[in-house]
């Protein structure tokens, strides 16, 4: 009686709060998503730091550092957010969520995201592999700032996530798909790699992308820089694809809805 | 006889079995299009940081990216048959277990083979490599028996699927091991020393050493004792993987585990 009671800002708002708090603590209790999540990423900066260390080093593992620690928060979203909805189809429980009084680009936001936010576990093992087995001081002069860019990543990036995962709905092997854009956007984004080595043709997709606007803040407000440009980009970017992801998944769902297969695919 | 066709017929009709869900559809954004973009960041990262060539990194990613084929379904081949509700069912046939396990890797070293050799294909032509016509066969020999020393390692993690419910987190992160460890990015000889005593004992270290040293135009009798190495490696896991297997089968058997782990 008294959810019917409650403004729908507030039950929105909790709904997000909810089920945030509920996907983190279930994800990581994962191995797939916990350990993994946290060791995967690892195995590639490791990688990185390694080739940096043998070539260039200096600044550029310091480059490499920040670039590296953000392909976790990628990693934990691109390779789950794709079957998010197909998962929830498996354990029959997408018809429910569906027909909740709230609506369901609220209850499947904050899967997204808890899937980039576990992706700080990650961020964090790599930049003390970075500081004390690879010897990389990195700087950190804008605490604060750090602080809000990496909220507005982790943010930008779940929201990225909620639109693969309305995007994929209708494909029953959303993980692959998933998978697949995970290199891709390590490369596209410049986490380890300076866009300026790209070929130019690339370079309008790296700006569409949240995850390039978020690595650059984080950077930026670490070495002093100005960040605040970059995080309103990212934090604009994330915006977009969660308008375009509610029209996409209101489409989806009208159209499940009308031909009554919401539990198919 | 019965063993022959143990080891073909029934190594083909469980690879159809296990891995029916391989459609188009996950084969070719897994298996095809991801060791590309795999060795295209490689490359790339390789590039910013000025180490070594573009041909260095197609070649090691390449051939490293045979793993994925070779471990996971190699593994799979145990947690597979328990998901399917059959692994009970196969351990109590009186089948000679040599074949019944061993052909079960023939389709997975094809498999492996194949990724590797498309990704080396296809990663060589974007990047723009060169490699002498008459480097191609010997090229291929190398990638078909580091594949094959890659699925003896699989066949180690098939054990382990006899006692543990995470094949696929053991697979992902046997698949990371090999990754920083065989000199697929980073030359054996910049690795710590540590790490270099590890590498050598890996598989794919000396395929991937003699992979290169092919598409550099040298002779297949130079390569030799580095595919040797390589094949005793291969040779050395499958052993060592069988022999646990064995012990796993008997330890579960008498533990009535083998559908709890």
């Amino acid at each position: 009686m008294a959810e019917t009671t409650r403004p729908p800002w507030s039950r929105i708002a909790r709904t997000l709060a909810v089920g945030f708090g509920l996907h983190l603590k279930m994800m990581t209790r994962s191995s797939f998503d916990g350990l993994l999540g946290v060791l995967w990423p690892l195995f590639f900066s490791t990688v990185a730091f390694l080739m940096f260390r043998a070539g260039a080093g200096g600044e550029s593992l310091v480059f490499a550092s920040f670039g590296a620690a953000v392909m976790g928060i990628w990693s934990s979203t691109s390779t789950s957010a794709g079957s998010a909805m197909q998962r929830e189809r498996w354990h029959g429980t997408l018809e429910l969520l569906v027909t909740a009084p709230v609506h369901f680009a609220a209850i499947l936001l904050p899967v997204t995201v808890a899937m980039s936010a576990l992706g700080l576990y990650s961020m964090t093992a790599t930049l003390l592999i970075s500081r004390f087995v690879f010897g990389v001081d990195l700087p950190f002069e804008q605490p604060f700032s750090f602080a809000v860019a990496l909220v507005a990543t982790v943010a930008s990036i779940g929201a990225m996530g909620f639109l693969l995962a309305v995007s994929f709905v209708r494909y029953r092997t959303a993980w692959a798909l998933g998978n697949l854009l995970e290199y891709p956007v390590w490369l596209i984004a410049g986490f380890l790699v300076p866009l300026t080595l790209l070929p130019g043709w690339v370079r309008p997709i790296s700006w569409v992308l949240a995850p390039t606007w978020g690595v650059d803040a984080i950077r930026e407000a670490a070495s002093g820089g100005g960040p605040w440009p970059e995080i309103g980009l990212a934090l604009g970017l994330g915006a977009v694809y969660l308008a375009i992801g509610v029209v996409v998944l209101e489409t989806v769902l009208t159209g499940a809805r009308r031909s009554g297969t919401v539990a198919l695919a | 006889m019965t063993s022959l066709r143990i080891f073909f017929v029934g190594g083909l009709i469980s690879f159809r079995a296990l891995f029916s869900f391989l459609r188009p559809e996950i084969y070719i954004p897994s298996m095809l299009v991801a060791p590309i973009f795999q060795i295209l960041l490689f490359v790339y990262i390789g590039r910013s940081a000025g180490l070594e060539s573009d041909e260095f990194f197609v070649i090691g990613n390449a051939v490293q990216y045979a793993a994925i084929p070779c471990i996971f379904a190699m593994t799979f081949t145990i947690g597979g048959e328990r998901f399917q509700k059959t692994l009970g069912y196969i351990l109590v046939t009186p089948a000679p277990r040599l074949p019944l396990f061993l052909g079960r890797a023939l389709p997975v070293i094809v498999n492996g083979f194949f990724v590797a050799a498309f990704s080396l294909v296809v990663g060589g032509l974007i990047v723009g490599i060169h490699v002498p016509p008459s480097s191609v066969a010997p090229l291929a020999l190398a990638t078909a028996i580091c594949a094959f020393s890659c699925t003896g390692l699989g066949l180690l993690g098939a054990a382990f699927g006899l006692l543990m419910r995470e094949q696929a987190v053991l697979a992902n992160i046997m698949f990371g091991f090999l990754l920083i460890f065989t000199g697929a990015n980073v030359p054996v000889s910049a690795l710590p020393g540590w790490m270099q005593s590890v590498s050598n004992v890996l598989p794919f270290t000396h395929g991937i050493e003699a992979a290169r040293e092919i598409a550099d135009g040298a002779p297949l009798a130079d390569v030799a004792d580095l595919l040797g190495v390589e094949i005793l490696i291969g040779v050395g896991f499958g052993t060592l993987g069988y022999v646990f297997i064995r012990s796993a089968e008997r330890w579960s058997l008498s533990n009535a585990t083998l559908d709890r782990a």
